[in-house]
This record gives structure tokens, sequence and C-alpha cells, in this order.
């Protein structure tokens, strides 16, 4: 190939890649840009303001969707992490046909969609008289949140080998023991991406939210799909670009900071 | 006969800056089993690749049969390669694999299956048509990648380090299949490795090359008897590299003693670096030798003795040999005057990676 | 020793069995009772009638229309990707990836900001004396906002399985006389199946079950089988009509999930 086509080429994709950029992050760029536009138009660009986000500060029911979110993401993760650390080591030390099995099972909820999950668990807390609220989203994160953590968490215990943890049960080191001295250092950057995944999972969760959370309470998602539907207020704006720039933040995180280590 | 097939001329080649062939220069000649030898990231496989046509040359040009393709594509070139880790098709089963590239040409079915059969049986692999890829080993693996290549007559076969990934004994029987194979089919080989004994095993030529540089070119017996240079001698086989004074034609001296060689035109008192290989140093009586020394290392290597005699100057010279010296005695070294080999002193480390073009 | 250690999985085992095993269960109960509790099949049959049949139809379309626009907009950019791409966290991939991780009600939001009526689309036509056009709440709305929010679906386990191509796998087939468009039907898409299998599924499954992308970018006249089966719990609360619904889409589930598992073995093309 001669070195003109090869510069063509590169020019054809560049270029397709910043079609497709655009396509990706225009929206999220006018948002950002409305967010701060002082005038209530969306065409028209009335000074810079924080106004908005003073508004969004201010409300009350965004505050405690914010407050809600939060909590939830955090505790799904942490249970989630704790429930499918110890399955993902259970399994693994399982023979081929339950492991497929038990897999599959967790390849469920993943696979499955989400508006049928959100049904099954809603009518599951009313046959089991769990009246709807802050702890039936919780058990329903977690229920989601469990198979991303033992997807992350599997390929790391594949790769540690027995024969590091067999020396330390060899040098005197009970299983528990040399199980967090030798073992759990090794798939520790697994649970934390786990857990991490299973916090980004539950914060943008909207759709199982919506069947299993009840009247009185509200997530994020949960409260811009009624807002949004009442039609588009600018501080909705100024909530969708902090949470923008939340979850790029906890990405960037996620993917570059555990590079380091390994 | 043995004409040219494949000219490179003056090709260069840099990866992000760093040169990785320095205007390199090579001739093969048709139906040859020509090695280009040296470590890694000495240029050997680059070279292949741009052969092959996978990389673009910066600037130089490959001639092929007085023919310029160094703008052709891989599929338009008349060679076919035999990858690293065979690169072989995992979708397709053994069959197809081969068939590959009749199918592109457009060939017929019968002929497609009676290449398929010929070339199975040449690489002792009858009756695998129908395997997957996942079955087989990596020994199999190859040959179906070396039959793969074949079936499209190729006038030139490119092999990269195809034996790296096997095991010795594996490796050890590859290298006279491929011997064999050669000679069944009449073709040029041009095979890429950093393996010597596979190199002196099986060319008719080596290029031995380091830094983007060709170092020497020759047969095996060229190479290992008559090394150019430091690099050579070093890398091919082990070798006593020691710093001598060229006092005029056929005469040498090192550490201060006179040694009678064969060369000459290095002019008079020239400082010179000369090769002698361990096996061509004979133990003699102290009195007999040229130089005289103690043995102070002894290792049984089955075949011979490895020794390490130390002479006065505090030199090491490494001593093959079936008869034994116990550890402290003291020795004669002698070697026969064709066993010395003198190369001239680099002028400059850069004069070292050129080595001795002339 | 390994006794206790599968005793780990035991809370994990319980806590699915009582919150993927019966919920699903429950949803057959459902959709195979009716009110009283006696078994039928009307719940089921109930997707023969014209306006179910018209939103299933119209949810199919939709989910299949998106999911090719997808594919070919996706196989490109992750052929490219992986040309550019150092490694699989390098950063220009990251770009890409990265709207996936965005809150989904926040993409369509986004959308729905720029094809209003009075949205920034139109506004700028406006502006430039062109005809304002209606682009919202139209199936084309539904279609881009689908597009938009699952691309990155069917572009990563697409990439992911291109990484895994050998650069000499590529090589070989050119070497044996492969054009670059012969190398691409015999060699990177067949090698890439698994992974194509696995983004098909990742952007048909929520394209043909949503509601929300529907909801917001439709309007309230164009009903997909997501917003009927949505309306039957939190509005019309005929959760037995529901949940019949439901099995039917599931069936859909189901035949993708069974291609996964034909074509992608190995869990190649698994997105994370």
């Amino acid at each position: 190939m001669t070195r003109t086509k090869q510069l063509i080429r590169r020019v054809w994709q560049d270029f397709y890649l910043v079609i497709i950029m655009a396509f990706l992050y225009a929206p999220i760029v006018t948002m950002m840009v409305l967010s701060f536009n002082s005038s209530k138009s969306r065409t028209q660009w009335g000074g810079f303001t924080l106004d908005w986000y003073a508004q969004m500060f201010a409300s009350r029911n965004i505050m405690s969707a914010l407050h809600n979110t939060l909590l939830i993401a955090f505790l799904s993760a942490l249970i989630a992490t704790v429930i499918g650390t110890a399955a993902a080591i259970g399994i693994s030390s399982m023979k081929q046909v339950p492991k497929t099995l038990l897999m599959g099972i967790t390849n469920i909820p993943m696979l499955n969609a989400d508006i049928v999950t959100g049904i099954s668990l809603m009518l599951a807390f009313i046959a089991f008289g769990i009246s709807m609220g802050f702890k039936t989203i919780l058990i329903s994160h977690i229920t989601f949140n469990i198979p991303y953590v033992i997807l992350s968490v599997m390929p790391k215990l594949k790769q540690t080998s027995r024969s590091t943890y067999e020396a330390a049960m060899d040098l005197g080191a009970g299983p528990v023991y040399a199980f967090f001295k030798v073992v759990f250092p090794d798939i520790l950057p697994g649970v934390l991406s786990g857990f991490l995944l299973a916090f980004t999972m539950s914060l943008d969760d909207f759709i199982i939210t919506h069947f299993t959370r009840g009247a009185g309470i509200n997530t994020l998602s949960t409260l811009i799909y009624s807002e949004v539907r009442r039609g588009i207020r600018p501080s909705m704006y100024a909530l969708s670009t902090v949470i923008f720039l939340a979850v790029l933040a906890l990405l960037l995180v996620s993917n570059f900071a555990p590079r380091k280590k390994a | 006969m043995n004409k040219p097939l494949i000219d490179l001329v003056n090709i260069s080649k840099s990866f992000d800056g760093t040169l990785v062939l320095d205007d390199l220069n090579l001739s093969v000649k048709e139906n040859t089993f020509v090695t280009l030898l040296g470590p890694s990231g000495c240029g050997k496989t680059t070279t292949l690749r741009i052969i092959g046509g996978f990389e673009t040359a910066d600037t130089g040009s490959v001639i092929f049969e007085g023919e310029d393709i160094s703008k052709l594509p891989p599929n338009k070139r008349q060679l076919n390669t035999v990858f690293q880790k065979y690169a072989l098709f995992s979708h397709m089963n053994i069959a197809e694999n081969i068939a590959f590239g009749l199918k592109i040409k457009g060939k017929s079915r019968a002929y497609i299956d009676d290449k398929i059969r010929y070339a199975l049986r040449l690489v002792n692999l009858d009756g695998f048509e129908k395997r997957s890829v996942d079955s087989l080993s990596g020994g199999q693996q190859q040959r179906i990648a070396i039959a793969r290549a074949i079936v499209n007559e190729p006038r030139v076969l490119l092999l990269d380090e195809p034996l790296g990934a096997l095991d010795l004994k594996l490796r050890q029987d590859m290298q006279y299949e491929l011997i064999r194979l050669k000679n069944e089919l009449g073709i040029t080989f041009i095979y890429v490795t950093h393996d010597q004994e596979e190199a002196l095993t099986m060319s008719d030529t080596i290029v031995v090359m380091n830094q983007g540089y060709i170092q020497q070119m020759g047969s095996p017996e060229q190479i290992y008897n008559e090394p150019e240079n430091a690099f050579v001698a070093d890398f091919i086989g082990e070798s006593n590299i020691v710093p001598g004074i060229m006092l005029r034609d056929e005469l040498v001296e090192i550490f201060g003693a006179r040694f009678v060689c064969v060369d000459k035109g290095f002019g008079n008192n020239t400082p010179v670096d000369v090769v002698i290989r361990p096996e061509d140093i004979d133990l003699v009586e102290p009195e007999k030798g040229t130089l005289r020394g103690v043995c102070t290392h002894l290792i049984f290597k089955g075949v011979h003795y490895e020794m390490e005699v130390t002479t006065p100057d505090g030199f090491e010279w490494l001593v093959h040999s079936t008869d034994l010296c116990p550890v402290g005695k003291e020795v004669g070294i002698h070697v026969d005057p064709f066993d010395i080999q003198i190369m001239n002193k680099p002028a400059s480390e850069d004069e070292e990676a050129v080595g001795v073009n002339e | 020793m390994n006794n206790s250690k599968r005793l780990l999985a035991g809370p994990y085992l319980l806590w699915m069995t009582g919150f993927i095993i019966i919920p699903l269960i429950l949803i057959l109960y459902y959709g195979l009772t009716d009110r009283n509790g006696a078994f039928t099949l009307a719940n089921i049959t109930a997707i023969s009638t014209p306006e179910h049949m018209k939103a299933l139809w119209l949810s199919l379309v939709l989910s299949f229309v998106s999911t090719v626009i997808c594919l070919v907009l996706a196989y490109p950019l992750a052929m490219i990707l992986r040309h550019r791409g150092v490694g699989q966290k390098s950063f220009i991939v990251f770009i890409f990836i990265l709207p996936m991780w965005m809150n989904f009600l926040l993409r369509t939001l986004a959308w729905q900001t720029l094809l209003e009526k009075n949205g920034v689309i139109n506004g700028i036509l406006t502006m430039l004396h062109l005809p304002s056009q209606s682009l919202i709440n139209t199936p084309g709305a539904i279609i881009f906002g689908m597009v938009y929010n699952f691309l990155p679906f069917m572009v990563l386990p697409v990439y992911n399985v291109l990484c895994k191509i050998d650069d000499n796998t590529i090589n070989a087939a050119r070497d044996l006389g492969a054009s670059p468009f012969q190398t691409l039907i015999r060699i990177w898409l067949p090698l890439s199946f698994p992974g194509i299998v696995s983004g098909i599924t990742m952007v048909f499954v929520p394209a043909l079950t949503t509601f929300v992308i529907s909801n917001l970018l439709g309007g309230s006249k164009i009903l997909l089988i997501g917003n009927v089966i949505e309306q039957e719990f939190m509005k019309g609360s005929n959760w037995h009509q529901g949940s019949g619904l439901s099995l039917v889409l599931m069936i859909f589930i189901l035949i993708s999930m069974a291609l996964i598992a034909k074509y992608d073995k190995n869990g190649e093309g698994s997105a994370f």
C-alpha cells in the first residue's frame, strides 16, 4: 500500500470517528451548555448563570432523591460485593455441572429485559407481603448487582494459581489465613472493580426502580422521569451535568487507576 | 541457473523514530535456503515482513525477478508466509484452511481437493482434512501452516521463526522436515530465526544481522569458521575473542606470544581481534605450548569437557576437549595456524555495528 | 476444605432463588391464571388483539431497524478503534464506551431537548430560515433514541472480539491472496461473529422491551409492547394480562439467549 493511500484512509477514519463522537456527545454537551443558560429558551443564549444549580441544590425533592440514590448505590454495591465475592469463590471450587448451573442463574438478570426483572420483583414483593419503599429498591438493586460482582471476580480467581494458596498452607498457614493473606490480595482488583461496576449500575438504573419503588420515594432516575413527562425544567439540565461529571470521574478512576497496580 | 530472484535495494525502515533497518542490500538466489539470523530486534523479521508486503520500507525497493514489487499489496505477491504462531483460521477446518488461497484464486473443486491431499501427504498429516484447528498440537498446526502456504505454489516461502513455539525434540525433527520439503518443492526458502543451530543445520546461506545491518553473509561453514567480526564470532557458537597485534602476514602476537596463522593483508604491527574456537585449542605439556596457563574450571558436558585456562595476563580461555585437565594443573596452549581467525578491530562503536561489509 | 468453600455460595443461592427464580415463577403463575386463580391461556392469547399486535409489530420493526443501524455504525467504528487503540483500556476506546455508562434517562432527555418542536434542531433550522420539522413523536425519533442509547452496547462486544484476532491471521489471509474485501468477508466477519451476536442481543432486547424511549420521544400516541405492559402494571393494574404479555416477550428474549449460547460459547463477546 502506498503512502498516500494510507493517508487518505486515515483521514476517512478520523472523519468517521469525529462523526460518531459528535452523535454521541452533541446531546450531552447541549444539555451542559443549557444548564448555564440564563434564558429558558433552548435556542437563545441569555447569558451565563448558575441559577439553575442553585435551584437544584435548593430543591428538597432533588436533594432527597440524590440522597436516596447514593445511599442505595453504596449499600447495594457493598452487600452485592460481599455476597458476590463469596459466591464467586464458592462457585469456582465447584464441579463442572453445578458451576454451569449457577453461572446460568447469574446470567439471567443480565440477559433478561429489565422490564421483566422489574415486574417479577414487584410481583414477588407483593406476594411476600413486603411493602414497597427504600427496602424493596435496595433488595432489587442488590439482586441485579450480584452478577456484575461475580463476573468481575471470577476471571481474577481463574488467574490466581492454586499453587500459591497451597504454598501458603505448606508454609504453615491455616486455610482462612492463607486465603486472606494470599488469595484475597490477588482478587482484590476484581472485587474493587465489581464494587464500582455495581455502584455505577445502581446509579444508572431506572426501569427496575420504577417498578419496585412504591409511591413515596424517588431516586434521581425516577425523579427525572416524572419531571420530564411534565416538561423539562433547566434545573434538570443542571442535575444532568452534575451526574455526567460524577459518573465520568467514577469511571476514570475505575478504568485508569488500577492499571498501575496490575 | 542460480540467478537472483529477490533483490532488496537500499532498504531503510524506522518505527517511531527508531531506525530498524539501515540501507540494507540483500540478494537472494533462486532455489536456495536463506536464513536471516540475529538477536531479537536486529531487523530480521522486519526484513521478512517487507518482502512479504506487510510493511512498507521508508526508502529503497524490493525487486522480484527484475520487477519492482515494493508497492504491491501482499495478496498480489508470488510468495507465501508461514507465521510465527501459525496464524491458522480457527473458524475453518484443516481442509478449508489449506483451500483458502486456492478458493480465492478460483480453482476448481477437483483441483483443490487434489492439492489438499497432496499437501497433507507432504507434511505427513494424511486424513486430517476434517479436523478442527484446536484439536491439533503445535507441531501439527505448524505443518498445516506450511501446507496452507505451499499449495499456492509460491516461488518463495517466507518463514518467520516457525519453530519458535515448539519444544526441542520436535524442533529438531521439523528442521529435517523443512530441508526435505525444500528439496522436494525446489523453491526458495527465506527463513528467520534467532537460533544459530537451526540456521547452521538448514541453510545454504546465512545472513547474520544486528542492529539493522547485515554483519556477514555466507555459507554455514564460512560463518562459523571465518567470522568477519566479533559480533558474528560471538553470536555463532562460543569463541575466545582476544586482542592481538598482526606483526606481519601470517604471524600474530597474543599476550606476548607469537602464533603462526594463515591470514594476510592486515599490514605490519596492526592491532587486531583474534577469534579462536574453544574446540580448536589443544592443551599440551606446559613447555610445548605457545602460551602457558593454569586450569581454573572444569565441567563435564557429555561429549567433551568444558574447561577454563587462565593465562598470566588474566584472560580466561574457554576450552572444549575430550582430554581432561584437572583444576590447578599448569598446561600449555597450542593452536593450529588455520584455526586462528583474524579480524580488523572496530575503529568505533558505530563501525562495530556496521561490521565488515567489504 | 473444598466443601466449606462451596458453602460460600450458599447466601448467593438463597438470594437468587428468592429474588430471581421465584419472581420469574410468579410471572409464569400470573400469566397463566385469571383473577380467580383459575388456569387460562387468555392472557397469552390476548397478544392477538389488534392493538397488542400493532404494538408488538411496531416494537419488532423499530428494534430491528435500530439493531441493524447500530451494527452498521458500530462495526467500522470497532474496526477503527481496534487499529488505533493500544490495549483494551486505551483512552480513545474509553471515549466511545463512556456514553454507555451515562444514565439512560439523561441520554433520552438530551435527545428530547434536541428534537422537540421548539427544541435545538428546529431552533437552528428557524435561524437558517428553513422550515421547522416535526421530529419528535415519530417512529423515527424513537429509532434515533434507540440507536443513541444502545450503540455502545454494540460497539463494546464487537470491539472486544476484534481485539482478540491476531494480526498475523489477517496477514495470512492477505498473504494467501485475499483482497481487503475478501479478508473482511471470509476472516474478519466470521471470527468476530460471537461479538456480533452478543451485540445484536444487547441492543435488540432492551430496544424491543423499552417503554421509556417511546414514552419520552414517541409521545402518547405511539405504543410499543413495553408501554402496554408497563401500563397494565402501573395504571390498569391487570397484572395477569401484563404477565401474560411479558411471557410472550420472554419468548423473544429466550431466543436471543439461545443464540448467544450457541454462537458465543466462551463468552468472548461479553461486554463486561
